[in-house]
């Protein structure tokens, strides 16, 4: 089976043109020697000057291959100047795998925004991911938007390697920021009783801000759809017609318990999309999105 | 109108700064590394703040409509800490290739010592090296003599004058600065410098080749709408429209352009990554719904310039 450095290799010879086909080759040889991070750091930053910063075209096939390569791994949206920066960055993990979460914290002392998204992308992909949690808590850290979702969105790492702390901000903060959960990998899985406690905390403030709660939010909250937090999933049926009902609704379906069930009937005509299928948290995540 | 001002330190700006900018058509703004106001005393301050300019200001202004791109470089003042400096020369390279970084800048005289000199050169030797464009901060004090100084040792190190930007001109420096090859930029600036009333009249007796006009707003007093304020002005002075367009927008385009880190079609038609990632974009030119929070409300606009009388767009003291 291909490695995630083949598949990326590929994909790029396949897009780019000849003079960027011998800049990266010639690149990575260069970066495949020992002792040398300065040539990495140089390389590094003038990927986009030297390959531009086009879509990376990626089709079903491709898609299978990735996640076939290394599972969870979901490159779509990614870009040539990404797909080449996490290609380059494999290419100096395999000389010294050892040192790569000391390399990798030092390249992001100095890293531009674009450079960053690109690091973060590439999470799944490098080895001893169990050192590289401290680095990615902090790109899910930061106050820009992008390098947030590089970390928290079509990304198998935090499912795998976050504590429940870093997990349960993870999911807050994305809501917090008005991003979604759809792209988060592992929701279900990761699912537990103090993110819910902290989910509805927030619903509470919001809803005494008088400002909107995303549908997405009870997501978190179904396996605990119990006491309090069922009256709070009853408040938003009721209340939040503009798109917390329908959120509430499919947490009560997948709760699936008599009690989620008996609330869920005061909502009959979602129940029935529910049931159809037209109703969903993909369809959901397409408005929200 | 579309404007670009090609020195502000948006670091120290706010973010209503931002929303007025945007609202009066700024599309795009170029952030020299300088100093802060006080000197810095550890070479990591300064790749924090080289960090800072690449990385999360670039990412700021996108989020209102204006791209952002930067140059970096160890200023006059802060050269003259030999310990600080030598790091700075240390890691200059590492910044000088990231995306958006358009020229080793603002470099220069300050009080013209020989620490400033000496560093001043070696930048230049790194922008010829890297191949880079290179902006030059003329002195406050001395202006004249570190203006014509500035020059002689940018070609004594063999620097092709088109690309070198001098910045803070005024009418004693810009003859010989346009007569010897290069980019002359005017900051306007409301209490030294340039006031939008002087750069009408240098307007109208130099024409508009190879001059740009910029705001170098920073943390002291200095307006982010000196650019369009001045713009406007020049326009109901009667300077014709085409003069103006290449002032305050097509010049800066045209000089650092040649860095291949900045093109219109930038803010026009970015690459679709952008437009996910880090550019919240032009509702004018992509046809989208303008820019709302999260709570609905828009940003504040700022007053139309157009309807502004000539004493308010004059940025005097």
């Amino acid at each position: 089976m291909a490695s995630p450095y083949d598949l990326l290799q590929s994909w790029l010879t396949r897009q780019l043109t000849d003079q960027g086909r011998e800049w990266l080759g010639a690149t990575l040889a260069k970066v495949a020697q020992p002792g040398d991070d300065k040539a990495l750091y140089v390389a590094l930053g003038l990927v986009p000057r030297k390959l531009g910063k086009a879509d990376l075209a990626l089709g079903s096939e491709e898609l299978e291959a990735a996640a076939a390569a290394r599972p969870g791994w979901d490159p779509r949206g990614w870009s040539v100047d990404q797909a080449a920066r996490v290609l380059l960055l494999l290419g100096a993990a395999e000389v010294e795998p050892e040192r790569f979460p000391d390399l990798l914290d030092t390249l992001c002392a100095t890293a531009d925004v674009g450079e960053l998204v690109a690091i973060y992308r590439g999470l799944p992909l490098y080895p001893r991911p169990d050192s590289l949690v401290t680095r990615a808590a902090e790109g899910a850290r930061s106050n820009m938007r992008a390098l947030f979702e590089a970390v928290a969105h079509r990304n198998p790492f935090p499912r795998e390697q976050f504590a429940e702390l870093a997990w349960n901000h993870m999911v807050l903060k994305a809501l917090f920021i008005g991003s979604t959960l759809y792209p988060i990998q592992g929701l279900e899985e990761r699912a537990n009783r103090n993110l819910a406690r902290m989910l509805r905390d927030f619903a509470h403030e919001r809803w005494s801000a008088g400002r909107p709660v995303s549908p997405e939010l009870w997501r978190c909250v179904a396996p605990y759809a119990e006491g309090e937090a069922l009256d709070d999933l009853a408040k938003a049926l009721e209340m939040d017609a503009a798109g917390g009902a329908r959120g509430a609704a499919l947490a009560l379906a997948a709760n699936g318990g008599a009690d989620a069930r008996k609330v869920l009937a005061r909502a009959p005509e979602l129940a029935g999309a529910i049931e159809s299928g037209r109703l969903s948290w993909e369809t959901l995540s397409k408005e929200t999105g | 109108m579309m404007f670009i001002d090609p020195h502000i330190h948006m670091l120290a700006r706010t973010t209503n700064d931002y929303e007025a900018m945007a609202a009066a058509g700024v599309v795009a703004v170029i952030e020299p590394a300088f100093w802060v106001g006080q000197p810095r005393t550890h070479v990591g301050t300064y790749i924090d703040y080289l960090s800072t300019i690449v990385g999360w200001e670039r990412f700021r202004a996108g989020q209102f409509g204006i791209r952002h791109y930067c140059t970096v470089g160890l200023n006059s003042k802060e050269a003259n800490n030999e310990a600080l400096a030598e790091g700075v020369m240390e890691i200059l390279p590492r910044f000088a290739v990231k995306e958006g970084v358009v020229a080793i800048g603002e470099i220069g005289y300050d009080e013209q010592t020989e620490l400033e000199d000496r560093y001043l050169r070696k930048q230049l030797e790194l922008a010829k090296e890297l191949d880079m464009l290179v902006q030059i901060h003329t002195p406050h004090r001395d202006k004249k003599r570190g203006t014509s100084r500035t020059m002689d040792v940018c070609e004594e190190h063999g620097l092709d004058p088109s690309k070198v930007v001098i910045d803070h001109n005024n009418e004693e420096t810009v003859q010989e600065v346009l007569d010897r090859g290069y980019w002359a930029a005017f900051t306007i600036y409301p209490k030294t410098k340039m006031g939008s009333e002087r750069m009408v009249e240098i307007a109208r007796h130099y024409g508009s080749d190879r001059m740009m006009v910029d705001s170098s707003a920073d943390w002291g007093v200095s307006d982010p709408l000196s650019v369009p304020k001045t713009a406007h002005l020049m326009l109901k002075r009667g300077i014709p429209e085409a003069d103006v367009h290449r002032l305050c927008y097509g010049n800066a385009l045209d000089a650092y352009g040649q860095s291949g880190q900045i093109a219109e079609a930038d803010w026009t038609n970015p690459p679709e990554i952008d437009q996910r990632t880090l550019y919240e974009g032009n509702s004018v030119l992509r046809g989208q719904a303008p820019r709302v929070d999260s709570d609905g409300s828009g940003p504040e606009r700022h007053a139309d310039l157009e309807r502004l009388s000539p004493d308010e767009l004059g940025v005097e003291n």
